[in-house]
């Protein structure tokens, strides 16, 4: 792939409703009588129900026999819409199917012939949702008395139950992909699996956009082995590209590509979405809508109950405490975010669906699943980030589908002010911008093989075949599946020293299989791509006067607030305090896995933990961002503060125009700045900070460090870019150059601790490192050390294996976000346009508010490391 | 712009490139000195130390065949540790030149580990001894040290004031290994974890030398029992110099 060519450098062709492929059924064919069987009409009749069009659209699908991708808003009865199917063909059964026969033939491991294994296999991302669903499906099961059993499996299911489902399996399993993936790598699969008739995933436009997805394909890819008449059902928000994420449920043919029929529900009212016209001063830069509380406030007591998103755990924390502390009327406003204790979370969910809170404050926690009775407003605080996340989140407002939902966005400051603006009328549009199908990663595809290893042997050729059909990785190269199939064997090095180590082995007939048991129940125990941070509990401790970070004399125990990450806590020295469980909190000490902290009185924390989202403004919204910065006129439906922020900025520099990047150079105390405008998002920024700070280092502009923002790069340093500009010591189309992500980048990747992040996930979803040991194994984790170790040795000695492949591919689209980079560099070739100004412009003004407020990434070790050494000097000189 | 055809020609992110070589981070000479018992030591950025008037170099727990240590356990961990390590001892020999080496035990990771060595690795053992004095202690992973790698075998060496053994007692006068103390620095949101030595003027305790060795923090107990009293000085290892930072002050 060349840097040119790659297809996001020019805006990709966005598919709406309106704008859709053919193979689109919108109305069934056959009435309603010819697909639904009596039973079912009357049940839907007795319930004052008519069935909707994709429903039976669907039935009609299967009865073609053809998969199919159903893209449904919320509330349109997709998870009825998706089982419908197999409630039909499971009701024409005889009885003694679920009943006697299955229990005559059991499975009691290999080579023994059976049968009666599973009908419907359901997927879902979420544990919670598919016991839910469970509980919904009972319902029209009971109410029509079908003789059909569900049960489900997700890692609470007791082991007991687990085996009885090997021998004695369900007609439906409602599952998990990684539950599948070790169904999949049992003895029994073939007896589970091979009579298995139909797939329903869940919340498909999530799962495919991670590694969880890149598992499942290749789980699919099994089955379709296994079951080749087994048809898939997708059910899916709305998506940029849906003709891609339908070639996710059908078996990829070798050179050509497949797809499932695409049914979209139609019928869903457009959603009302407004910017909240705050009457207060619009904040320059931060991130917690603070200057909006108020009128939040009067929202949630406007309205029945009103969802709060906001885009970090810090923030819901904050805002929370923040309501409460307004909240005279007593509102029950509940806080639900994914670090909260399990019970904590339990409890919110049930009182929320019990209609009991006014107001619930959340993260992306809340972005899927369970439906809630009457949302009428979500309230999304700050940048939205991408369209189609926010389509997805006001879609949890009112699910009803004739009424409209409503939401207000809340922006947090003036650059939030165009993203809000540039997502409202990306909704308008219903323009989608979800990423597109990823290419499966070569370590979710090295636990793969060993997975199969694990269950019957399977030769090389064959498995290469297998894993072609999956559409992730219909473009695998040979090379690089035998390269994975050797890493797995004996690591895949150069130095082949490990043969008599090896994991997985070849027979006679050239068929690979685990080499011995206990590789089998490692591969169990690890199995997944989810990496979780290391985390650590929260406790809450009475506190002392002077913390040293110490655990001397702190009294141990405490009340559990929930957990937080690792990194985050590292960060800190004691006494420092942060928000955490709805209230500020002093670090005390850290002891082993645990966190002391006391209450603090401060109102302010100390340290802002604002890690500025999980995900970045996406490049679809940022290009309508640049275009809205560029069109003067659309400025009018800007509020008027923004304007005139707007007007001011081209009155004393230039604001960018589409294609442009705008650079600013001026003084301020005794520093010179050099700011850029490319609107490509934090994490590019993070990374074009990084390299441009060694470039101007280079060019002996001595840099000192940088700050970035969604939006912006501003660097400082000693020396004057302006003058340097001025007389060609500095030359910005050269520091701008695309081939910085040559050899400036490899220098950097090399001690990159976000490489080395990237690297260490590949290491665990790869099995070379173990996550989970066994009990008798736990006193090895004394002798964990740590993966970036690996790192270095690996790319000194062997730069092109197969795991710094991994790493790499990770790295273009994720934490380092170079792919997005190397379009930017490319886009702005030869259009860079510089200002000089003897003072700080308004464009410049939010990120350089970030200063000091984000960590500043541009230092080097050894400069941190001596600030610290003075830092004991001048202790010692006072 | 021939750098960018370059770029074009073969993706950035799929580019292979031989990494930098270390030497280039390790030709900057340390000056950084540490005084234990009147006698002063150069700290390297390696993690060795450095006698000069005995010219003696000392480095501990270069833990090799560590990775292999793992592989016989399943954990198949890249088998390049023993030659990256060799590599970066090689490197601050030369730089030194010293008279007599000292490995401060836990040279070798287990009990069979000198026999999984390369025959290249043993060569490159052999050239390293060549016109100098070796001296293998005894460590807890390697209590039986091999007779046929060169070199003398010792529990412990004493030159002048100072003692040299593997697991440190607290007794003055004394260099020893067996920590492999870490020290983590925090500043303002952001923090770093380097290799150190542990000193308080009258004993230290080394940094290991080895590609796959770990660390322990130098706020776990085992270093309060060593320096009982007034608190002693992580000397972490930086990119270009070592940097003394109060133990109090780390984490």
């Amino acid at each position: 792939m060349s840097l040119k060519a790659h297809p996001s450098t020019n805006p990709r062709p966005r598919l709406t409703c309106d704008a859709v492929p053919p193979r689109i059924l919108k109305t069934p064919a056959e009435p309603a009588a010819l697909l639904l069987p009596v039973r079912f009409q009357k049940w839907f009749a007795g319930r004052g129900w008519a069935p909707r069009e994709h429903q039976l659209a669907l039935l009609e699908k299967a009865r073609e026999d053809r998969s199919a991708l159903l893209i449904a808003p919320t509330g349109a009865g997709k998870t009825l819409a998706g089982f419908l199917p197999t409630l039909v063909e499971l009701s024409a059964q005889p009885a003694e199917r679920s009943e006697g026969t299955k229990k005559n033939l059991v499975s009691t491991g290999r080579s023994v012939q059976r049968s009666g294994g599973l009908h419907t296999l359901y997927i879902s991302p979420l544990k919670a949702l598919a016991v839910d669903i469970a509980r919904n499906l009972e319902r029209p099961i009971a109410e029509m008395g079908l003789p059909i059993k569900v049960e489900t499996r997700t890692g609470d299911t007791p082991v007991s139950r687990r085996q009885r489902q090997r021998r004695y399996p369900p007609d439906i399993l409602l599952t998990t992909p990684e539950q599948l993936a070790l169904l999949l790598s049992s003895d029994d699969a073939p007896f589970l699996f091979s009579s298995l008739r139909r797939i329903v995933l869940d919340e498909l436009h999530a799962l495919v956009t991670s590694k969880r997805g890149d598992l499942l394909s290749l789980g699919l890819a099994r089955l379709w082995r296994l079951a080749p008449q087994v048809r898939a059902i997708g059910l899916s928000a709305t998506v940029a590209e849906p003709d891609q994420l339908a070639r996710f449920l059908v078996p990829q043919p070798g050179g050509n590509e497949a797809a499932a029929d695409i049914v979209i529900a139609g019928g869903a009212a457009p959603p009302q979405v407004e910017m909240l016209d705050t009457s207060e001063r619009l904040p320059w830069a931060g991130h917690s809508a603070r200057h909006a509380l108020a009128e939040v406030y009067e929202l949630i007591k406007q309205n029945k109950t009103t969802l709060v998103f906001v885009n970090t755990r810090s923030q819901a924390e904050m805002l929370f405490q923040d309501l409460w502390r307004i909240n005279e009327d007593g509102l029950a406003i509940a806080l639900h975010h994914g670090s909260l204790d399990v019970a904590q979370r339990r409890k919110v969910e049930e009182a929320m669906s019990a209609g009991r809170l006014r107001g619930v404050v959340c993260t992306s926690s809340l972005d899927l699943g369970i439906d809630w009775g009457d949302v009428d407003l979500v309230v999304n605080i700050g940048a939205p980030k991408g369209s189609s996340r926010l389509m997805q989140r006001i879609g949890r407002a009112n699910h009803r589908l004739d009424e409209a939902s409503r939401a207000v966005l809340v922006p947090a400051n003036r650059f939030e002010v165009l993203e809000c603006r540039a997502a409202i009328d990306a909704i308008a549009e219903n323009a989608q911008d979800t990423p597109p199908l990823r290419t499966g990663a070569l370590d979710v595809l090295a636990q793969h093989v060993l997975g199969r290893a694990c269950g019957e042997p399977f030769l090389s050729d064959e498995l290469y075949e297998e894993v072609l059909t999956a559409a992730p990785y219909s473009n695998l190269a040979r090379q690089d599946f035998d390269d994975v199939v050797d890493f797995v064997a004996t690591g895949g090095y150069a130095l082949k020293t490990y043969e008599r180590f090896a994991r997985i082995k070849q027979d006679k007939q050239g068929r690979w299989r685990v080499a011995n048991p206990k590789v089998r129940q490692s591969y169990r125990l690890n199995v997944g791509t989810i990496v979780e941070e290391p985390m650590l509990k929260v406790r809450l401790v009475r506190g002392r006067s002077t913390g040293s970070g110490s655990t001397g004399p702190i009294a141990r125990g405490g009340r559990v607030l929930g957990e937080i990450e690792e990194y985050f806590i590292e960060g800190l020295t004691a006494g420092d305090t942060f928000v955490f469980g709805g209230e500020v909190v002093r670090y005390e000490a850290l002891a082993e896995d645990q966190v002391y902290v006391s209450r603090a009185n401060d109102k302010d924390p100390k340290v802002p933990s604002y890690m500025g989202g999980k995900f970045p403004l996406s490049t679809y919204l940022a290009e309508r961002v640049r275009r809205i910065l560029d069109d003067k006129r659309a400025w009018n439906a800007l509020p008027e503060q923004v304007r005139d922020w707007l007007s001011l900025q081209k009155d004393v520099s230039r604001v960018p125009g589409v294609r442009e990047l705008l650079v600013e150079t001026f003084p301020r105390g005794n520093k010179h700045y050099l700011i850029c405008y490319p609107f490509e998002g934090r994490l590019a920024h993070q990374t074009l900070g990084m390299l441009l700070t060694r470039r101007l280092e280079r060019a002996r502009a001595r840099p000192l460090g940088f700050v970035a923002n969604e939006y912006a790069v501003a660097i400082w340093g000693l020396g004057d870019a302006s003058s340097m500009i001025r007389h060609g010591e500095l030359d910005l189309d050269t520091l701008f150059n695309p081939d910085m992500l040559g050899d400036d980048l490899e220098a950097w990747l090399a001690e990159s601790a976000l490489m080395k992040r990237t690297f260490r996930n590949c290491a665990l979803i790869s099995g070379l490192i173990e996550r989970r040991f066994t009990s008798e194994d736990k006193s090895r984790r004394q002798v964990l050390f740590s993966t970036d170790l690996v790192y270095d040795v690996l790319r000194k000695h062997q730069a092109d294996h197969v795991l710094l492949r991994a790493a790499r591919a990770d790295a273009a689209t994720g934490l380092l976000d170079l792919r997005r980079l190397s379009d930017m560099l490319m886009r702005i070739q030869g259009r860079i346009t510089h200002r000089e100004l003897d003072h700080v412009s308004p464009l410049a003004v939010p990120v350089m508010l970030e200063i000091g407020r984000e960590s500043v990434y541009g230092e080097a070790a050894d400069e941190l490391l001596a600030e610290a050494a003075d830092e004991l000097v001048k202790e010692a000189m006072s | 712009m021939a750098g960018h055809r370059r770029a074009e020609a073969t993706p950035f992110f799929e580019r292979l490139r031989p990494a930098m070589t270390e030497n280039v981070a390790l030709s900057i000479t340390s000056t950084l000195a540490l005084d234990i018992a009147g006698v002063s030591l150069h700290t390297d950025l390696s993690g060795a130390l450095f006698w000069e008037e005995q010219r003696l170099l000392i480095v501990s727990d270069l833990h090799l065949e560590k990775g292999s240590s793992f592989a016989t356990r399943g954990v198949l961990l890249p088998p390049y540790d023993t030659l990256a390590t060799l590599s970066r001892l090689a490197a601050v020999i030369s730089r030194h030149d010293p008279r007599t080496v000292i490995a401060l035990g836990d040279s070798f990771h287990d009990r069979t580990a000198h026999e999984r060595l390369s025959a290249e690795d043993r060569d490159a053992v052999a050239a390293l001894q060549t016109g100098r004095d070796w001296i293998w202690i005894s460590g807890n992973h390697d209590p039986m040290l091999p007779r046929d790698l060169g070199g003398t075998i010792a529990d412990e060496v004493a030159i002048g004031p100072i003692t040299f053994r593997h697991e440190p007692t607290g007794a003055q006068g004394e260099i020893a290994g067996h920590l492999h103390p870490k020290a983590r620095v925090s500043a303002r949101g952001r923090s770093m974890e380097r290799r150190c030595f542990a000193s308080d003027g009258m004993r230290a305790v080394m940094p290991a030398f080895g590609a796959y060795a770990g660390g322990l923090s130098i706020r776990d107990a085992a270093f309060a029992k060593i320096f009982p009293k007034n608190g002693f000085v992580a000397h972490l290892l930086g990119d270009r110099r070592v940097h003394a930072i109060a133990a109090s002050r780390c984490y």
